[in-house]
């Protein structure tokens, strides 16, 4: 278990730091940080919702699914990386917390699920695109990647927005085995007993 | 409006039984806010969705007109949506809104948001059928203000949670 123990040093050492005590303890910056997190939701995934809905035949059934993808995922790429700039900053403001989160674990699984999903589309749906490019509804294989898109990034929506609630932190005590196992809680014998 | 008791209004709101079921729970309000979230990002698509075309980013070869018809029923049902789950999260905390500068600040940019949308933006542009008919200058005056609108919305809603 060399894994988990040298991630929880890690980030140990990282809520240490002079630069994540300062954003933890900053009146603007974190606010205007998760803030932007929040906003970019509009950018990233509105966009993403484009170009799924075009690949479920359910709107702009008149544009060739390249020319969306052509033109509408650069601002999806754009979006994503707002987000991952301002998420690993909230994640630096409070990294132990954070990790410790059942929400963070679970959107951390479904963001890798929705890569994934996407890495597939790429390699294997869009390998015949220009059989069906113009269709006004697209083969099954490409709405099933799009209607799991939609769903795994509804799914990191909802995690990410309860990492902010502390029913299931590691210092509420007593939660159950599978909580403290699944969040990685390291719980002393004086908690247990509580 | 002065006519009006906003705060007897808000107070009376409050007490309405969904107010009260969602402030005794712990679960519903974030589960409600999770769900005014989702409507976020469908709303900013459907928002995105023809202001990128009027600044002439996407959809190019597609008339305005054509963009704007295909985007309103996906603009209404995530305004839909946000009404649906705005309102009772309004409801739980209708006080607390009251006092709450960013709310008003909100409320006065959703009015204006909805009223552009559907007075300027969509009757001005709305009835342009072919692509030879728009005129970019006004196409990237409104969608620019169309976009700075529901930024100003989200920031303001996002904000009340900070005051």
């Amino acid at each position: 278990m060399t894994g988990p123990v040298s991630m929880r040093a890690f980030v140990e050492w990282l809520a240490g730091t002079q630069g994540s005590i300062a954003l933890v303890e900053s009146l603007h910056m974190y606010p205007l940080i998760e803030t932007t997190h929040v906003l970019t939701l509009m950018l990233f995934l509105g966009t993403l919702a484009i170009v799924d809905l075009r690949l479920l035949g359910a709107l702009f059934t008149r544009v060739p699914v390249s020319e969306v993808t052509a033109r509408v995922l650069p601002f999806t790429v754009a979006g994503f990386a707002l987000m991952i700039i301002t998420g690993l900053l909230l994640f630096y403001a409070i990294p132990v917390r954070t990790y410790e989160s059942i929400w963070f674990r679970i959107k951390v699984i479904l963001m890798v699920a929705a890569g994934i999903n996407a890495w597939l589309f790429h390699r294997r749906v869009k390998r015949d695109r220009a059989l069906w490019d113009g269709w006004e509804r697209p083969p099954l294989g490409a709405r099933l990647s799009a209607g799991t898109s939609l769903g795994l990034w509804a799914g990191v929506i909802v995690t990410g927005r309860m990492i902010a609630y502390n029913w299931f932190d590691c210092d509420r005590q007593p939660q159950p085995d599978f909580i403290n196992w699944a969040a990685g809680c390291v719980v002393t014998m004086a908690e247990l007993s509580q | 409006m002065s006519g009006i008791d906003w705060l007897l209004l808000f107070e009376q709101a409050e007490t309405t039984g969904l107010g009260r079921i969602i402030r005794e729970s712990m679960w519903l309000f974030p589960v409600i806010q999770s769900g005014h979230l989702i409507g976020l990002a469908s709303l900013g698509g459907s928002v995105l969705a023809v202001d990128l075309r009027l600044l002439g980013l996407i959809f190019r070869d597609q008339p305005v007109a054509a963009v704007m018809r295909t985007a309103r029923p996906w603009f209404f049902a995530s305004l839909g949506l946000m009404f649906a789950t705005g309102i009772p999260l309004f409801l739980s905390e209708a006080v607390k809104c009251y006092f709450n500068t960013s709310f008003w600040v909100k409320m006065i940019a959703l009015v204006t948001a909805i009223a552009f949308v559907l007075a300027v933006r969509n009757p001005l542009l709305g009835t342009q059928h072919t692509l030879a008919a728009s005129r970019p200058a006004v196409n990237l005056l409104i969608g620019i203000a169309s976009m700075g609108l529901w930024l100003t919305v989200a920031a303001a809603g996002r904000w009340i949670g900070f005051s």
